[in-house]
């Protein structure tokens, strides 16, 4: 009887740990400060998918719906917000989440002394608990984008006790909303997180632990995926997914980015500069001499989508009155000759990593046959950005990540003020569709805005579009449920390991 | 003996002060602002602002260097500009990793260097001897990354023995922990038993030639005991020397591997903590390193009084 309750208890006990699943998911970087306020990596914002629980959230196919809110009304000047917030929702502390807390978090956002978050909601001048689970917001001006930035970082919910009492620490071990909390950190090796009991939407959580390990090698990050260590990986090398599509034990899935990659042009930073790329007619024969297909096709297998416009062509807010232009080598050449120039060298700043290279010397073999010589300058991220912000650059293969609202990845670019406008572009009329779009509560009416801005802009191709990243996500087969988003973000509401 | 190793000690404090100097010249001089770096995409002004003022990048250099210097006598690294954990508890976290990386490599070095040396040298010209030769050679000329790839792909990904990558510390787990250093303990080790393996070998063959060792085989001693006991004792006094200036250079010169293996040591916190521009945790970890580096080197010193007391003897006078 005894040796039958102890192989009965053994079993149980084996049952336990069997049954706890932990998905493992390779990262390729280490995130920064896990600090919702002062975060600023792509990888730190995969790990807060699991942590904390935004106000907002997307679905796949980028359409914004209510998480932690319920639902939002917007008064008829565009000027006050009201939120409805979920009610039985409590952080992983056990304090309970109502209007108080929503209230300490957006007031964290923007006072915190050095937060990320506080340009992006700048024009909040006021929130007050309108009732226990509604918050009323105010605004300086109407600002469309607001709801989309709410969808992301600067939505996330922090414990107001927890964040109290941490102070600087808090981002060491962060107190949020999600469906699973912090369990330790050791730097550059691993980020543990475990389920929440308590969280709202329990039954859409079906793994135990999640470990994101940060693996910057592509091939090694791929290998562990294929020996098993790990479940689930991102930004694989475009030319390994052959691999992966070649192997029955692993699955491949895909989201379009939201983001951009061109070539920036550097036409009056710091000041007028004097070089044959300060004529618009060099620039557009620039542009002519490219083909974003070619790029597509030899640097990333076609696997990307070609682009001409800070969105992708299958955006709501795709200007379809401007398509990408096709290549004209003699039309280039033509207009070479008429700003004066038989041949025009500059120097291309790029990354300096295989992939960068290879971009720059594509970019290279095209634009030689209309008359560019081009040099290929290979730097390391860091001194690009410094080259970039002192305008020490022709020009600069550089994209952005990208924000579900169209004014994320167009405002802060072309407005004469634009926080990361490093082109030294200033049109005033540019400048006053874009504020207008931003305020504009008509998507009609934007878009109207946007395309007129777009008409002003694109010519002057300070920036020169040229293709948008499919984000892709290889994963084991026994990882079911998981879904890719535009914002490349890992959720696991749904996802289970068989 | 004692005074022997205290003026080594007290002659590391103004190479101690030359390597902070020159960590914190190069870092300043390198382009780059870590202020600019940490604001990240957005590259919001107001919080370039913020952390130039709160990490004190606006001071002049001097300035910077002596509050740091200061700092450091109070025996407070700073913490990293990137992820706001203190310095000093970054570097007990990878320590043990790099050390317990750098002496399985050694241990790796040291069974494959000394017989393959002595079998070497005592066989000289022999197919064992240029076997050994051609192993060196290629220990020296394989990249440690591609080796590491290499293995990754038989081991893990097509036998699935061991794990790809990745580290669990020792004291968690050590059998998994001894899975995982496996791999780039033995990358590392090849790469270094071909430096040792070629120094025992000439070493070896030196100390065959000289007297002592005819006297003993003359006195009818067996050929084994002439080599290990007389021959390979003398011979080793190079080798040790070798063995600590590696140990020394593995602290920190591991970079590839533990990026390849993914393992959370010191060469991969140093050089992440480059490119973030983490000025802080690079100063914290080469002052560390080269602290460690002198203290390894006296350890040597000492060892090497110990094998031969003239050494001693001569720091005396």
């Amino acid at each position: 009887m005894k040796r039958w309750l102890l192989a009965l208890t053994t079993a149980l006990l084996v049952g336990t740990v069997l049954a706890q699943t932990t998905v493992r998911i390779g990262l390729a970087e280490d995130p920064d400060v896990l600090d919702p306020d002062l975060g600023r990596t792509y990888v730190g914002r995969i790990v807060f998918a699991s942590l904390c629980d935004k106000l907002f959230e997307l679905t796949p196919s980028a359409e914004i719906v209510p998480m932690l809110a319920t639902g939002y009304t917007t008064s008829a000047d565009g000027l006050t917000l009201t939120l409805g917030l979920r009610q039985g929702v409590v952080f992983h502390d056990g304090t309970a989440f109502d209007a108080e807390a929503v209230v300490y978090n957006l007031e964290r956002s923007l006072e915190l002394p050095g937060s990320n978050r506080r340009s992006e909601i700048a024009q909040i001048t006021d929130v007050v608990a309108s009732g226990p689970f509604e918050v009323t917001i105010t605004l300086s001006q109407p600002f469309a984008p607001l709801i989309a930035q709410l969808a992301d970082r600067a939505g996330m919910m922090v414990s107001p006790t927890a964040a109290e009492a941490a102070g600087e620490g808090f981002g060491n071990a962060p107190v949020c909303a999600g469906p699973f909390r912090f369990v330790d950190r050791v730097a550059q090796d691993r980020i543990t997180v475990e389920r929440f009991p308590d969280y709202w939407d329990a039954d859409r959580i079906h793994v135990d632990r999640v470990v994101y390990l940060p693996i910057p090698d592509t091939s090694v990050r791929l290998a562990n995926l294929q020996s098993g260590d790990l479940q689930l990986i991102e930004r694989p090398a475009p030319s390994d997914l052959s691999i992966v599509e070649a192997d029955p034990s692993l699955v491949v899935q895909s989201a379009p980015s939201l983001g951009y990659q061109g070539i920036t042009v550097n036409v009056s930073n710091p000041g007028p500069r004097d070089h044959p790329l300060s004529d618009v007619r060099v620039r557009e024969a620039l542009e002519l001499a490219l083909d974003r297909n070619v790029i597509n096709q030899v640097v990333f297998d076609g696997l990307f989508v070609v682009g001409n416009q800070p969105v992708p062509p299958s955006s709501p807010w795709y200007i379809a009155e401007l398509p990408i232009p096709a290549r004209d080598v003699e039309r280039a050449k033509a207009l070479l000759a008429e700003a004066g120039y038989e041949r025009v060298a500059f120097e291309l700043m790029v990354g300096n990593n295989p992939q960068g290279v290879r971009i720059g010397e594509v970019i290279q073999a095209l634009v030689a046959e209309a008359g560019f010589d081009v040099s290929i300058r290979a730097t390391e991220f860091a001194s690009a950005l410094t080259l970039q912000e002192e305008g020490a650059y022709d020009v600069f293969q550089v994209g952005w990540s990208g924000r579900l609202d169209p004014d994320g990845n167009i405002h802060q670019f072309h407005t004469c003020e634009g926080n990361l406008n490093e082109t030294g572009y200033c049109d005033a009329e540019t400048t006053a569709l874009l504020d207008a779009a931003r305020a504009a509560g008509d998507p009609a009416e934007r878009y109207d805005l946007y395309r007129r801005a777009a008409e002003r802009y694109l010519p002057h191709r300070h920036i020169i579009y040229l293709y948008h990243q499919q984000l892709f996500f290889p994963h084991t087969a026994d990882l079911e449920g998981f879904v890719a988003y535009p914002d490349g973000l890992i959720r696991l509401q749904d996802v289970r390991l068989n | 003996m004692f005074r022997f190793a205290l003026n080594r000690a007290l002659t590391a404090i103004p190479t101690l002060l030359i390597v902070t100097l020159m960590v914190f010249g190069i870092q300043r001089s390198l382009p780059g602002d870590p202020a600019t770096i940490l604001a990240g995409e957005q590259k919001d002004p107001e919080v370039i602002a913020f952390l130039r003022e709160r990490y004190r990048l606006d001071d002049p250099v001097p300035v910077q260097y002596l509050a740091w210097l200061g700092q450091v006598a109070r025996g407070d690294l700073g913490t990293s500009l990137r992820t706001n954990q203190p310095v000093s508890e970054l570097i007990l976290e990878k320590l043990p990793v790099t050390i317990e990386l750098a002496l399985l490599s050694l241990l790796v070095a040291v069974a494959i260097a000394i017989p393959a040396g002595v079998v070497a040298a005592v066989r000289k010209g022999s197919l064992a001897d240029h076997s050994a030769t051609v192993f060196a050679l290629s220990g020296l000329s394989v990249p440690n990354f591609w080796l590491g790839i290499m293995l990754i792909l038989f081991f893990s990904v097509q036998l699935r023995w061991l794990p790809a990558s990745g580290f669990v510390p020792l004291l968690e787990d050590p059998i998994e922990n001894l899975r995982r250093m496996l791999m780039p303990a033995f990358v590392l080790g090849t790469g270094l038993a071909a430096v040792l393996m070629r120094q025992m070998r000439s070493s070896m063959l030196e100390v065959l030639q000289q007297d002592f060792v005819r006297t003993a085989h003359a006195k009818g001693a067996r050929g084994i005991v002439v080599i290990v006991r007389h021959a390979m004792r003398n011979a080793l006094l190079p080798v040790v020397t070798v063995l600590g200036l590696q140990l020394g250079a593995l602290l920190s010169g591991a970079v590839l591997t533990e990026q390849v293996f993914t393992i959370p040591g010191f060469g991969k916190l140093v050089v992440d903590a480059v490119f973030n521009r983490d000025y802080a945790v690079v100063q914290g970890v080469v002052l560390f390193t080269a602290a460690a580096y002198i203290a390894i080197n006296l350890v040597v010193d000492v060892l090497y009084a110990v094998l031969n007391p003239k050494i001693a003897f001569l720091g005396r006078g």
